[in-house]
């Protein structure tokens, strides 16, 4: 019944005295982006590493195109594509010989010619790997991924680290290989990243997996705590404010009011009709629409990326 | 073995753009030669095949250390985690250290043969196919002794320091740099027990004594037995992942690499073959100076 080409079933991982994994599980359909969005040490790369292979699971259960990762070997591997959180090559190997050596190791191959156009590698192919930037090494890695046109591919933390023009190109690549129907498992720490490139998002803290949605569906949980950020002429009381139609909380700091909405549009109705009533006036409004951060703090009670 | 082939002619080309190695491979040989050939020999051509037999077990015992200690800091700088995702074994890894290890050393053991040949004149080239079989056995055995050392030890710092060691048993011991029979009683019997010695002496007897390849059937036997165990153990300790640490049975299966030559040192101190052959070529090289006298 179901497509699922990532299954993820309860997976536990321990290091040590650090439980890393406590029970992850989620499903990923093939075509999907599918993020896994979390601060660092949340288990989001042991997870992936899980599946790719490179680790073993103490618990719980993951296959990966039908197969288990740890168990299947290069069947497997054939099928899939990866860029490790961080990637090493030799210093002096020079950026063809990389692409073609990891392309040779594979039953089906793309060319490689068209993958360092296309990853604008193109006259970079004679420099050796120590000569490439930061964006030109990640591109790279970015191209070694797909040299096998792979059904999966897992890309951990794509983007950290670079430059926003790179970090945009990033995006574009990986929403090219969506449009290509090819199955991206992405963990990242950027909201942004997240909220554009994925489908669904799993929102994982200290091991587990906390919510799990698209990015809208998970925003509309939070939809209760659109902020309203107001400033008035005059000071007014908090609870007031707080009587306001659709009004969920409010509180004030500095002569900052913060309220809590849940039709913003209902609510900004009645905070006009009443500074108007109470002879007041507004000297600024902000609306904040619920982002995924928010809906990280609602439900860990801490910022992404402290 | 396509892949242990690939990767073989990636290492090479690395090998080449890498000063350090190349000083290792080609420069430190050839000043051996010079020294052994140049100081040793004393523009005696009859001497001269005897300390080529040296230079040639120093040049094939470099492959300890060359390409295979490499696969350390492929591990440490996470560069083996990488391969790990595609479908690339372990085993084509460490087969394309010794094949390129291989390839690299043979450009150099050619030299020094031809300097030997027509700088210093030796007389004739010996038995070209003893010498063939001998570094193509040698280099692999050392190379794979090299895998092991990577394979128990946890950072290139180690393995520096275990190869030193060895390098400077091999080196001291071995009857390259002092000939056997010249060393103490006792240390002779602890030389043979290590493959170096074999090699050494191999080559003296296919360069001074023209022995032919069946002659040399222990040595080649152990260092054909050694290269098979050694490789299979190294394949079975492979790491992949810089934090994955030894286990501790790993120094067991390390050892079990050097048993043909455990049993063969045995032998050796029993009957005394080898030091008997290593004696003989020895004073082949003593009478020109007491025809002199």
């Amino acid at each position: 019944m179901s497509s699922a080409i990532i299954e993820v079933e309860n997976l536990t991982k321990r290091y040590g005295d650090v439980q890393a994994l406590r029970g992850v599980s989620f499903s990923v359909q093939e075509g999907e982006v599918f993020g896994l969005l979390g601060p660092n040490g949340a288990g989001k790369t042991t997870t992936v590493e899980i599946l790719e292979g490179l680790r073993p699971a103490d618990g719980g259960r993951a296959t990966v195109c039908g197969l288990d990762p740890h168990a299947s070997g290069d069947v497997l591997k054939q099928e899939i594509g990866a860029v490790l959180q961080s990637t090493a090559l030799p210093d002096k190997i020079r950026v063809s010989e990389a692409l073609n050596m990891f392309a040779s190791f594979y039953q089906r191959h793309g060319d490689t010619g068209q993958l360092l156009e296309r990853f604008g590698l193109q006259e970079k192919r004679q420099a050796f790997y120590s000569q490439l930037s930061g964006g030109q090494k990640q591109r790279l890695a970015l191209a070694m991924s797909l040299v096998n046109e792979p059904r999966v591919v897992f890309l951990d933390e794509p983007t950290a680290g670079l430059d926003p023009q790179v970090r945009r190109e990033i995006y574009s690549i990986i929403e090219e290989l969506k449009s290509n129907r090819t199955t991206v498992l992405l963990t990242t720490h950027y909201i942004e990243e997240a909220e554009r490139l994925c489908d669904r998002v799993a929102i994982v803290d200290q091991g587990r997996v906390i919510a799990l949605g698209s990015p809208r569906e998970l925003k509309q949980r939070s939809a209760g705590k659109t902020r309203i950020e107001i400033r008035l002429a005059r000071p007014e009381a908090d609870g007031a404010l707080g009587q306001l139609e659709a009004v969920s909380g409010c509180r004030s700091t500095d002569g900052v009011y913060v309220v809590h909405s849940t039709a913003v549009p209902r609510t900004i109705v009645a905070l006009v009709k009443y500074l108007e009533a109470q002879g007041n006036e507004l000297a600024s409004l902000e609306i904040a629409a619920p982002s995924l951060e928010d809906v990280f703090l609602e439900l860990t009670g801490r910022r992404l990326r402290d | 073995m396509r892949h242990a082939w690939t990767l073989t002619k990636v290492r090479m080309r690395l090998a080449v753009r890498n000063r350090a190695f190349l000083i290792f491979s080609l420069i430190v040989p050839l000043v051996f030669l010079f020294l052994f050939l140049g100081l040793l020999a004393h523009d005696d051509p009859a001497a001269v095949p005897y300390r080529l037999a040296s230079v040639l077990a120093l040049t094939v015992m470099g492959s300890f250390w060359g390409l295979s200690v490499q696969l350390v800091t492929f591990r440490e700088q996470g560069i083996l985690r990488r391969f790990r995702l595609a479908p690339v074994s372990a085993g084509a890894l460490l087969a394309s250290s010794i094949l390129s290890n291989y390839l690299m050393t043979l450009p150099t053991i050619a030299i020094e043969i031809a300097v030997a040949r027509w700088l210093f004149h030796m007389q004739g080239w010996g038995n070209l196919l003893g010498v063939a079989v001998l570094v193509t056995l040698g280099i692999t055995t050392f190379a794979a002794l090299g895998l092991i050392v990577a394979s128990i030890t946890n950072t290139m710092q180690e393995t520096q320091i275990i190869s030193q060691l060895l390098w400077w048993a091999f080196l001291v011991l071995s009857g390259a740099t002092v000939p056997l029979p010249l060393l103490p009683g006792w240390l002779q019997n602890v030389a043979l027990f290590l493959p170096a010695t074999y090699l050494v002496a191999g080559f003296q007897r296919v360069l001074a004594g023209n022995a032919g390849v069946l002659e040399l059937g222990p040595e080649m036997l152990s260092l054909a037995v050694s290269a098979a165990l050694a490789f299979v153990v190294s394949q079975q300790l492979f790491r992949w992942e810089p934090e994955a640490k030894v286990p501790r049975r790993a120094k067991y299966w390390a050892a079990s690499a050097l048993i043909p030559f455990l049993l063969l040192g045995i032998w050796e101190n029993a009957n005394n073959r080898l030091r008997a052959t290593s004696l003989s070529d020895y004073l082949s090289i003593q009478p020109s100076s007491q025809d002199e006298k």
